[in-house]
């Protein structure tokens, strides 16, 4: 328990619309292009995915998913409360967006 | 290392602001024609006003490789009756559609006489509107010849309104064929395709600036428009455009009556950047707006409600049959071939559901049966409709990762079990400037385009508007002669653009936004009284005097924010005193006054419009059709029309 508390107000939410798979990413910025509303900014670390920024101003509109030209970099990470339901017709069974 | 606070815990500090900060700092850029807006309306006018070989400067708020509603893709090119499958003709359905009162004639006569021309230009230029790859054999309207794939989308019944959801009849239209004037198209290919061929024709492209407002001749509210100012939304630089036509192609305003500070982006059926600065700012200039007192219903993306394309309907869309919990099918219709392309249930059958979950004859929640489908038809809505929908795709694509597989698994549906939005959250109801034939509005040198014309907001209707309106302005530059800017208009719009980069102190754009949000909801919602709307206008005008220059900004895309405001409640300033102007009830209007309860009266079939002269409001009316004959006029005023783009 090293870690230093700071007094940070309360983190904006959702924090985190995407979350960067830093293996993948090689920090080409790209996503931070094709946003609509630059919820994104570049890393000062070259080469690290690029930080988000503007959390609470994405309307997930996909262009930064859609258009990563190494897939696999980033992915999207619904809110809590808009995580999707549905239901196996065979069983029944009612199934949710738990990823 | 992604989010922001992570560097606090790292480094004890947060990142520096990867830009650099260029407030004191000012371009000039001359121009032929200038497009406000590189959404699809924005990028197909600076390509044909560039086509005409003038020079062209588009400025776009975000990125013009994906910005705008039609940004992220399009599913359906709507209204195209000049395709070779059509079964009707272009001209009457143009008259058919115009039929609702206060849609836009002109814009729809140009969309039905060109889209499918804009369409083929599109291919052209290396967009998908055809299943070449024969992914979709077999599904229904897809012609083997053409490749074309007819959606199932209005196919008889065109209204979304309760009780004007009848089936269609034209005379042009063959009996017991369907009209085929609505495309599938692969859009998610279309914006990066359309910035390319920007930067092909030479046009000079400023993206991530926002324009804040129009010059006029002399800097006289109501002059011709010789210009506009802007300012880069990362670096904080000002920028002077001077031109001789300008093209207005900017969004509508989706998020004036509400704002969720913790989903800011998420508020609405758009994304944060659809303010209204358009209207805003021609409001500001002087240009006659119309249909300002419309109100929308804000049924989808509240942020409040679960997401699907906003959260309406989830998986009611194309030919997905709705069933409730045990599997028991429900009068919904599907917007697909068995019902004509209707959206929403009659009253009658909503009542039969409502009865019916009531009862306990239908079991919530409901579910859309994608299993139920035929193989080819799924994938067609799944793939190719939701694939490439705007904002679509990802969530397809995320609940595939999350297990969903359409063969085997019902969808959700929301609708019931999430709630209704109050009447007080709504939408600004798509008003915008007064346009004439050549799509100018009642300013000289302003065109306007897209949804920002009083019309619906859907993507072939921006694309040919767009196309059109950016070859009359470049007629229109080549006609005049250059103006001198006004230097105290340029000075004043500095100062009222910077104003909240000075203060230390005081509140931020979020505040301001949910301040102007709440004034709209008490006062301009559901209850419209006389007494009420003007106090609506007493409190955006206590806002404007005593919260405004409390506005303060830490970098310059927060700065962009707070200016959003700013044209939030000038909007919201033109609403108001349209409704005060209207002392009428109407349904198509979703406008009702307790004060003026008849709905629909005789006398009060006319459009009203309000404009600024010398900063004080001034009210108008015209004809409900004033463009007079549709077939008439276009043809008038578009003798040297070539078609389909034949240069290099």
């Amino acid at each position: 328990m090293a870690k230093k508390t700071y007094a940070l107000p309360n983190i904006t939410t959702p924090a985190t619309p995407v979350i960067f798979n830093p293996e993948i990413c090689n920090g080409c910025n790209h996503c931070v292009e094709v946003c609509q509303v630059d919820v994104y900014i570049p890393n000062p670390e070259k080469g690290k995915p690029p930080v988000i920024l503007h959390p609470d101003e994405c309307w997930y509109c996909g262009c930064c998913v859609n258009d990563c030209p190494r897939p696999g970099s980033i992915a999207f990470n619904w809110p809590v409360q808009q995580r999707a339901y549905w239901k196996d017709k065979a069983t029944g069974k009612v199934l949710r967006d738990s990823q | 290392m992604t989010r922001w606070h992570d560097f606090i815990e790292k480094d004890g500090r947060p990142p520096a602001w990867p830009y650099p900060i260029h407030y004191d700092k000012e371009q000039e850029i001359d121009t032929d024609v200038l497009i406000i807006g590189g959404g699809i309306a924005g990028c197909w006018a600076a390509i044909s006003a560039a086509r005409k070989g003038v020079r062209v400067t588009l400025v776009e708020k975000g990125d013009t490789v994906r910005s705008g509603a039609g940004g992220p893709g399009c599913d359906h090119w709507c209204n195209a009756p000049a395709n070779p499958l059509s079964n009707v003709d272009p001209d009457e359905w143009a008259q058919h559609m115009t039929e609702p009162p206060y849609s836009n004639g002109i814009g729809t006569q140009i969309q039905c006489r060109e889209d499918w021309d804009t369409l083929l230009e599109m291919e052209q230029m290396g967009g998908k509107i055809r299943d070449t790859k024969d992914e979709y054999v077999g599904a229904k309207g897809r012609d083997e010849k053409t490749k074309l794939m007819i959606s199932p989308r209005y196919t008889k019944v065109h209204s979304y309104i309760p009780g004007m959801q009848k089936p269609v009849t034209l005379k042009s239209n063959p009996e017991g064929k369907l009209n085929n004037v609505v495309i599938r198209v692969w859009g998610s290919t279309f914006k990066p395709v359309l910035k390319r061929e920007c930067k092909r024709l030479g046009v000079k492209i400023f993206d991530r600036v926002m324009v804040t407002s129009l010059l006029t001749e002399k800097g006289v509210q109501g002059a011709r428009v010789i210009g506009a100012t802007g300012f880069n939304n990362r670096t904080g630089e000002f920028m002077v455009f001077k031109s001789k036509a300008a093209v207005l192609a900017t969004a509508g305003d989706w998020s004036l009556f509400l704002m969720n500070t913790e989903l800011a982006g998420y508020n609405f059926f758009r994304s944060r950047t659809t303010t209204g600065d358009g209207a805003a700012m021609a409001w500001r200039a002087g240009a006659a707006l119309t249909v300002m007192e419309r109100n929308g219903v804000l049924m989808l993306g509240t942020g409040f409600k679960h997401t699907w394309y906003g959260g309406a309907g989830d998986a009611s869309y194309e030919n997905v049959p709705i069933v409730d919990a045990n599997g028991k099918r429900l009068p919904w219709p599907t917007q697909g071939w068995e019902d004509a392309g209707a959206m929403r249930p009659t009253p009658e059958n909503m009542e039969k559901i409502i009865k019916g979950i009531q009862s306990g004859e239908y079991a919530l929640p409901f579910y859309g049966d994608f299993p139920g489908m035929p193989e080819v038809e799924r994938r067609a809505t799944w793939k190719l409709m939701l694939g490439e929908e705007s904002t679509t795709r990802n969530i397809t694509e995320s609940y595939e990762k999350g297990g969903f597989d359409p063969a085997k698994h019902l969808l959700q549906n929301y609708s019931f079990i999430e709630g209704n939005s109050p009447a007080q959250w709504r939408t600004a109801g798509g008003g915008g400037p007064v346009v004439d034939w050549d799509l100018k509005s009642t300013l000289d040198g302003l065109y306007v385009a897209g949804e920002q014309t009083f019309s619906a907001g859907d993507h072939s209707y921006a694309a040919a508007t767009g196309r059109y309106a950016g070859r009359k302005a470049a007629d229109y530059s080549q006609q005049v002669g250059k103006a001198e800017i006004s230097k105290d208009q340029v000075t004043l719009e500095k100062a009222r653009i910077y104003a909240p980069v000075r203060r230390t102190d005081g509140i931020d754009w979020k505040e301001l936004h949910a301040g102007i949000a709440r004034a709209m909801q008490y006062f301009c919602s559901e209850y419209k009284t006389e007494h009420l709307l003007k106090m609506g206008l007493d409190a955006l005008k206590e806002i404007e005097e005593v919260f405004v220059p409390r506005l303060y900004v830490l970098d310059p895309h927060k700065l962009m924010r707070g200016i959003e405001d700013l044209s939030l409640l000038a909007h919201g300033q033109a609403i108001i005193n349209a409704s005060l102007a209207r002392k009428a009830s109407s349904r198509m209007l979703n406008f009702l006054r307790i004060d003026y309860p008849k709905v629909d009266p005789p006398d009060w079939h006319k459009f009203v419009t309000v404009q600024m002269e010398n900063n004080k409001v001034k009210v108008g009316e015209m004809p409900l059709d004033y463009w007079g004959d549709m077939k008439a006029n276009y043809e008038a005023r578009n003798k040297d029309y070539a078609g389909v783009y034949q240069g290099k």
